[in-house]
């Protein structure tokens, strides 16, 4: 076959053999198109429908109700988010450790809104497997750094939810959200 | 398939359809008076629909339809994604925002009203079914969602045959432009009383419809050109069709991908079926002991 | 035709594998060196294209699954959400939706293939009434299947086929019950229809390997009707020779199948499936899917509900007696004056009580139905009296002799030439 396919590389007249392999080679890469085509639909009917997708539109909390040293647990796009009305002590704790010294270093200032440091917004599934910490209930175990405590895996997260013993490797993250008034904020 | 018996074959299946063909006219006999065909910018393999013509129906669906059909399949946002009317989202924002929508329960209990968003199902305009025939005199408006689908007649032999080549399957659209147009008061000689609440429609199987003519000449503005002057009439017969227009893409939302994935299918079938072929000759020209196919 | 394999394991793995669990080889006897008839027509391609119609059914089914909702005040909306919200929901629904018809056009072809080269008679008996069995399981699998959608004719399709059973005698009334799960078709019958539409695919997977078994043990019949006598002039290997020829097959058919998915997709369903159930309301005029339209006209044709019952199933259980009401020994009809006309005559009348099943139940085709209906029974009658006189015409000795026009002026192998021995008019 080298051969043959020398022969049509040089402008000879093309063989038979050559003829027959291109065809096959034509043939069997339209084949491998088509399928992949194919597997476009079966894949993307994986993915979130477009109800889903709407469905995640931004929503509004009113934060008025939250009384120092409570949080509340709501959900948007199908995710738990946790609202946590903050103590002073609480803000203290946060901004008295050494940022360097954590295991995702980021300061509680960068976790909050200028000015609103007392409101904490952060999704509300650990970082490490999923599951929901505890620590919004009073009477809850709030864990050694007065946050949030997740029982599946022994994880602790502090008043900045930040990962600070236990196997998970990250903060919790805060999902995106901004004030709409004093008391008022729009996620998404 | 070997000639003969092909040929064979054709003339069974030539016979059975000329059979078919002559007992077809019994069957037409009936109630029904067939819609005439109107010409739509969607049919055919190519079919796109006319964006100007849909965001027309929708309007003439919102202000006088939706009064009494639901369209619960329907979402607000529907109305911007491609294929559709296609509004802008800013547009669709602001529409879902006239909307009033039930939410709730809220922290106390209470179900609540607020203002809609582009996710959000088109309200429906009765409670449920049995507030919609109260309302109606006993009838119930239909939900309008895939009607235009669900809305068809007997094509009978041998049109049905020939409508596999022609693509014709708007029976639906004819039907509700028909419908739209087809009220006759009087009714015409012949026809017994009409009780209340019952109208006369020349396409309606039976001819005894519970919907009132529901739309006169002039009642929807439509948007102006840039002469002042609508582009298209405002006529029963122009929102008629709009409507059904509209009502052909609230059943088929992905009519258009669909055409236009189905030639990209086709054509790539054509491509690879025909090297498929020439391979097929090429592998079966010799045969493993050498001797030739035949 | 399961001659000794000639499978050689090539790499140190394959020889491992082949002596621990020998699916290589399994997969090269039956896929590669397989030898086929070489004077198969495109009438053979349908097994493949079969083949492939279940796979792209389960495919799309399993996934139709993930988003469907089998409960009767969703089930309407969930299919709905698929056309509507799920990436390429329309497409799976679709192909799905005419997968089920395309897979019926492509069955029927099949079958009378069968019937009309013989290909039931010994030593392929078995193998026929696997197939009846999974042309059975196909027909439940699509009723239930058209259930789902709980719209109108799902619902009054499945109130009327579910009441058939209701004819037997004595626990009629109790089978009926215990099908619907209810006094109804409600909730509970919507569930297990769904469970069982997943099931049933798997079992006619589990009999078409039955079924493909018992092919490549007795080889495959070909147009001549006459068995493979001389393996190395009569056959070729099933790849490439077949493979290609199947693949190209498939295209072809796929091109149909496209042209209704992307361009009349509603073309082969019913417009009141898109009106959601309604127990209150029966459509004017309820017919099932085409491909359940002769069985429906026999089943109507009967005035008597346990006879038309009886009837309708006689006539699917008759084909698995085919093998021993047809008495010819001769297998092609090419060779069969009479019997040749009485197949095409039967095609017709399966067609014409097609059309009966679409028309309403009322006269004339009432009448026409009871004699079509005879007429169609009579094919198996008459098969068994014609095998009795009828004398065959000449006959090639070996595929070979027909294939390669040996022996020029003999009157077998000109008969051959003359009508089956065109493997492939083209090439």
């Amino acid at each position: 076959m080298a051969q043959s396919t020398n022969m049509a590389a040089a402008g000879a007249k093309p063989t038979e053999g050559t003829r027959r392999d291109f065809l096959v080679l034509a043939t069997g890469a339209a084949g491998v198109v088509g399928l992949g085509a194919v597997v476009i639909p079966l894949v993307s009917q994986l993915a979130p429908d477009a109800q889903t997708v709407a469905a995640g539109a931004p929503i509004d909390v009113d934060l008025a109700p939250i009384a120092e040293g409570q949080a509340i647990k709501l959900f948007w796009r199908g995710k738990l988010i946790f609202v946590r009305h903050r103590t002073q002590k609480e803000i203290d704790e946060a901004r008295a450790v050494n940022v360097a010294s954590l295991k995702d270093p980021q300061a509680d200032q960068a976790r909050v809104k200028e000015g609103k440091a007392q409101y904490l917004v952060v999704y509300g599934n650990c970082t490490h497997l999923g599951c929901i910490p505890l620590g919004n209930a009073p009477g809850e175990s709030k864990g050694e750094f007065d946050g949030w405590f997740c029982p599946c895996h022994g994880s602790h997260y502090d008043s900045s939810g930040r990962i600070r013993k236990g196997p998970a490797p990250a903060n919790l993250p805060v999902p995106p959200y901004a004030f709409s008034a004093d008391t008022k904020i729009k996620i998404g | 398939m070997t000639l003969p018996s092909f040929r064979q074959a054709s003339l069974g299946l030539a016979a059975g359809l000329a059979f078919a063909a002559l007992a077809a006219p019994v069957q037409a006999a009936g109630e029904r008076v067939i819609p005439p065909a109107q010409s739509w910018s969607f049919s055919g393999p190519f079919g796109k629909f006319d964006r100007a013509q849909l965001q027309r129906g929708f309007k003439v669906v919102k202000e006088v339809c939706a009064n009494c059909h639901s369209m619960s399949l329907m979402r607000i946002r529907n109305l911007s994604q491609p294929g559709g009317p296609e509004f802008t989202p800013g547009q669709v924002t602001a529409l879902a925002a006239t909307y009033t929508v039930k939410d709730g329960p809220n922290e106390t209990g209470e179900m609540f009203d607020r203002p809609g968003r582009p996710a959000d199902a088109f309200p429906a305009p009765f409670a449920n079914e049995q507030a919609a025939r109260a309302a109606n005199g006993g009838a119930y408006p239909p939900d309008l969602s895939v009607l235009a689908k669900a809305r068809t007649y007997e094509r009978g032999f041998p049109r049905f045959v020939f409508d596999i080549f022609t693509q014709y399957q708007e029976q639906g659209p004819d039907y509700i432009h028909a419908l739209m147009v087809g009220y006759k008061d009087p009714p015409p000689a012949g026809t017994p009383e009409l009780l209340p609440g019952q109208y006369y429609n020349t396409y309606m199987p039976g001819h005894l419809i519970a919907m009132p003519q529901p739309i006169q000449d002039g009642q929807v503005e439509y948007p102006k050109g840039p002469d002042g002057k609508s582009p298209v009439p405002e006529t029963i017969d122009q929102y008629g069709k709009d409507v059904a227009a509209f009502m052909v893409w609230m059943a088929e939302p992905h009519l258009e991908a669909r055409k236009r994935t189905g030639l990209q299918v086709m054509l790539f079938l054509l491509v690879f079926g025909s090297l498929l072929y020439y391979t097929k000759k090429k592998v079966w020209s010799r045969m493993p002991d050498g001797s030739p196919a035949h | 035709m399961s001659g000794h394999s000639s499978y050689t394991p090539k790499t140190g793995f394959e020889r491992w594998l082949d002596a621990r669990l020998p699916i290589v080889r399994l997969m090269h006897d039956s896929a590669v060196s397989y030898p086929v008839p070489r004077n198969l027509n495109y009438f053979w391609t349908f097994g493949g294209i079969l083949m492939f119609m279940l796979v792209a059914q389960i495919v799309t089914g399993i996934i139709l699954a993930m988003h469907y909702t089998p409960e009767s005040k969703m089930a309407f909306n969930s299919v709905e959400h698929i056309m509507r919200d799920v990436n390429y929901g329309w497409l799976l629904r679709y192909l799905h939706s005419n997968g089920a018809s395309m897979f019926f056009v492509a069955v029927y072809i099949h079958i009378f293939r069968g019937l009309y080269y013989g290909s039931y008679k010994a030593p392929r008996e078995v193998l026929w009434i696997l197939g009846v069995v999974i042309f059975l399981l196909m027909m439940a699998t699509a009723f239930m299947g058209y259930v789902l959608p709980w719209g109108q004719m799902s619902f009054w399709g499945a109130t009327v086929i579910t009441n058939l059973f209701s004819a037997l005698p004595v626990v009629g009334e109790t089978i009926v019950t215990f099908l619907w799960g209810g006094y109804s078709v409600d909730n509970p019958t919507l569930n297990r229809f769904f469970s069982l539409h997943y099931l049933l695919p798997f079992m006619i997977f589990g009999v078409v390997i039955l079924h493909v078994w018992a092919l490549h043990h007795v080889g495959q019949n070909n147009p001549t009707g006459v068995e493979v006598k001389n393996v190395q002039k009569e056959t070729v290997p099933f790849t490439p020779y077949a493979t290609i020829k199947d693949l190209f097959a498939m295209v072809c058919f796929i091109f149909v199948f496209s042209y209704f998915v992307f361009y009349q997709p509603n073309f082969m369903g019913h417009a009141d499936n898109y009106i959601p159930a309604n127990p209150a309301v029966t459509p004017a005029h309820i017919v099932p899917e085409w491909y359940f339209l002769p069985f429906y006209a026999i089943l109507r044709a009967i005035p008597d509900k346990l006879g038309g019952v009886i009837a309708m199933f006689a006539a699917i259980a008759v084909l698995a007696f085919l093998p021993w009401l047809d008495t010819s020994k001769v297998k092609s009809m090419t060779y069969r004056p009479v019997a040749k006309v009485m197949f095409w005559a039967f095609v017709f009348v399966c067609i014409i009580l097609g059309w009966l099943g679409a028309m309403p139940a009322e006269e004339p085709y009432v009448t026409y139905s009871q004699i079509f209906t005879a007429l169609y029974f009579g094919y198996f009658i008459g098969l068994f009296v014609i095998g009795l006189f009828e004398k065959p015409l000449a006959m090639p000795t070996s595929i070979a002799d027909s294939v390669l026009g040996a022996m020029p002026g003999g009157s077998g192998s000109r008969m051959a030439s003359a009508t089956a021995a065109e493997p492939h008019a083209k090439g």
